[in-house]
């Protein structure tokens, strides 16, 4: 038996060896899929999925669609009138600029802590790791005191602005601030761990090769990360959007001018205007998921070139 | 000479990596660094690659001083062992990416670019795979794309960092042939580093063994297979058997019977001594160690045979399929006698 299977090899090997190289393998030969019928090494599938379908019910979608059937009690006619409304568009528009800006400013300053976290060794490295998170662990309504009081025209910031005429707090600026100091953990821990697995071997190719270390960042590192800057973006966006506690202290909350969404809800709220509220609610929900389709939309795209 | 490395001594925090290497390569050679792991072989080549520094020693490039210049000045092309293809770029970005980062005086124009990306997927055998991701290819392509990256830069010299490694035996010994052949075609001094003896005895115009970081032999295939230096490069190049004999002259005595013995150094009486498996006879009957037939095994161009000696030594011999040793069966009683045994002091 071996014997017959080891002769056969032997002389398998002899035949190859005229032909190239990549006629011995077949081209796109692709291991089987795991099925539904695939025996699993952890039992307990189908309760699981059956107590994770319930949960997410329960949790996620019953409340979303008590959202979305809320506004009609004031029918089509009271829907549109709220979602047009001069001060609502106003406020719609303010949080999603804010949030978009501070995104954007967090993208590339977590990238920057991110690289420095994971590829130079400092002292005091793990408590700068540590203060990156201070954003998420702090609750909100104290980040939102110690900015306003910071950014105040008689704070230690804002007084320095303050001759100037520039002022930060009680402005959209002060928005925009608070949404940057809560967003920037989402780009770093995104993009962190990315980084730090990104094979070194393949820097050093683009070295031998004759880049410049910035032509090795530009054109082989920052597109390697690009999904998760995507990703780490689409977080902080989100949040930002909804962020609430932090930025009704500094903001001044003038209607028109410094009046974020999520306020403008509490204060219809507050109104016993619970359809308004949920109507405002809806139009963000709107916004935030098309904003979240199309970025994961672009994430696919950019990682189907990489993997496939 | 093209490149002439001098006394190259490097070591990390705990233990020395490289301890004086010194050697030349002539213009054109295909050399390999030949070791186990641990030995340094790595830590060499990236040394020559411009990615490491050495702590003290020359390597010099047709008389000019490479370890003045960086990695990216040295115009080395190295492929590694985990291909370290840009995964975000096709295959054609890849193989043009170090003729695109070329400052704009230097870099040809596009078209010829093209031209040159468009010769070496030619040479490398996938044409028709230009526009694909290297998480579309195989592992054997991916490896001739890095190959061909390398090449794109007109490298001065090559350097392959275990390059078959993570390939199957299959398309290993195709990838060898080709590599061989790519070598030949485009004559640049390549210095590739494996720990598989039978590629580099197999490829290599000259080889160096290293062992923990220094040089054991410098040599042709059939001189380190002829002459081994040392028990070292005699054990790492292949499967031998060790017996104790009395030495004397140029002969190894046993019970019984004495063999031709190839000594090196000035050693007599009692000595371990080597022989390879194909140097063995195996008989029905005298001189030789007795013993019994524990596994035939007729893998490949030969048969092999184990045999355990009466005080438990196995002896594994190598025979040719239409020889006498194919009538054997299992649990035969047979004599293995050596044709020829080496010795070496320790």
């Amino acid at each position: 038996m071996t014997t017959d299977t080891n002769l056969s090899a032997g002389d398998a090997r002899l035949e190859t060896n005229g032909r190239s190289p990549h006629q011995i393998k077949p081209e796109g030969f692709k291991p089987p899929k795991a099925t539904h019928r695939t025996q699993h090494v952890l039992p307990g599938f189908h309760a699981s999925l059956g107590i994770t379908l319930t949960y997410l019910s329960l949790i996620v979608l019953l409340p979303l669609v008590a959202l979305v059937l809320r506004p009609w009690e004031a029918g089509l006619d009271g829907f549109i009138r709220t979602v047009t409304d001069v001060r609502v568009v106003k406020a719609l528009q303010l949080s999603f600029t804010t949030a978009f800006w501070a995104a954007a400013v967090n993208l590339i300053a977590g990238l920057v802590v991110a690289w420095v976290l994971t590829r130079y060794e400092f002292p005091g490295k793990k408590i700068i790791d540590a203060i990156v998170d201070l954003p998420f662990a702090l609750p909100t309504a104290v980040a939102g005191v110690s900015l306003s009081s910071l950014y105040a025209p008689n704070g230690w910031v804002g007084s320095l602005f303050d001759p100037f005429g520039i002022k930060i707090a009680y402005t959209p600026i002060g928005i925009f601030i608070a949404l940057v100091f809560i967003g920037l953990p989402f780009v770093v821990r995104s993009v962190q761990p990315v980084l730090a697995e990104f094979d070194a071997e393949v820097e050093e190719a683009a070295l031998t090769l004759g880049a410049t270390p910035m032509q090795t960042a530009i054109k082989v590192i920052l597109p390697s990360l690009a999904p998760a800057l995507i990703t780490g973006f689409s977080l902080a966006f989100a949040r930002a959007v909804g962020e609430y506690g932090s930025v009704i202290f500094i903001a001044g909350n003038m209607p028109y001018i410094s009046e974020i969404s999520p306020l403008l809800i509490v204060i219809k709220l507050e109104e016993f205007d619970y359809a308004g509220a949920a109507s405002v609610a809806i139009a963000m929900l709107a916004l935030s998921f098309t904003i979240l389709l199309v970025t994961n939309f672009v994430q696919v795209l950019l990682s189907r070139r990489g993997r496939a | 000479m093209s490149l002439i490395v001098n006394n190259i001594t490097k070591s990390f925090s705990d233990f020395a990596a490289l301890n004086q290497v010194s050697f030349e390569t002539h213009s054109g050679e295909f050399l390999a660094l030949l070791g186990p792991s641990g030995s340094g072989k790595t830590t060499l080549l990236r040394l020559l690659a411009g990615l490491d520094q050495p702590d003290s020693g020359t390597v010099t490039f047709e008389g000019e001083d490479y370890l003045a210049l960086n990695a990216r000045e040295r115009r080395i092309g190295m492929v590694f062992q985990s291909y370290a293809l840009f995964r975000h770029m096709t295959v054609e970005q890849n193989i043009a990416f170090g003729l695109n980062v070329r400052p704009a005086k230097e870099r040809p124009s596009k078209a010829e670019i093209k031209a040159k990306v468009q010769s070496l997927l030619k040479l490398i055998q996938l044409e028709d795979l230009g526009k694909r991701f290297p998480s579309q290819l195989s592992g054997g392509q991916r490896q001739r794309v890095a190959l061909a990256r390398a090449l794109a830069i007109s490298p001065r010299i090559l350097l392959l960092d275990e390059p078959f490694g993570a390939l199957d035996a299959l398309v290993r010994k195709d990838l060898r042939r080709w590599l061989r052949r790519i070598h030949d075609e485009t004559g640049v001094t390549t210095i590739f580093v494996t720990h598989d003896q039978e590629e580099a005895l197999d490829l290599a115009d000259r080889v160096v063994v290293l062992k923990d970081g220094q040089i054991e032999q410098i040599g042709k295939p059939l001189e380190l297979y002829r002459k081994p230096a040392s028990s070292f490069v005699f054990d790492f190049l292949g499967t031998n058997n060790q017996v104790t004999a009395t030495v004397s002259g140029a002969e190894a005595a046993f019970d019984g019977f004495t063999v031709p013995a190839i000594i090196t150094g000035d050693l007599t009486g009692e000595q371990l001594v080597r022989f390879r498996p194909f140097d063995a006879h195996v008989s029905k009957d005298g001189p030789g160690f007795k013993g019994k037939v524990l596994s035939i095994l007729p893998a490949g161009a030969n048969l092999r045979l184990e045999v355990q000696a009466e005080d438990g030594t196995v002896f594994e011999t190598q025979h040719a399929h239409d020889s006498d040793a194919s009538d054997l069966a299992l649990n035969d009683t047979v004599y293995v006698k050596p044709i020829k045994v080496y010795v070496f002091g320790t």
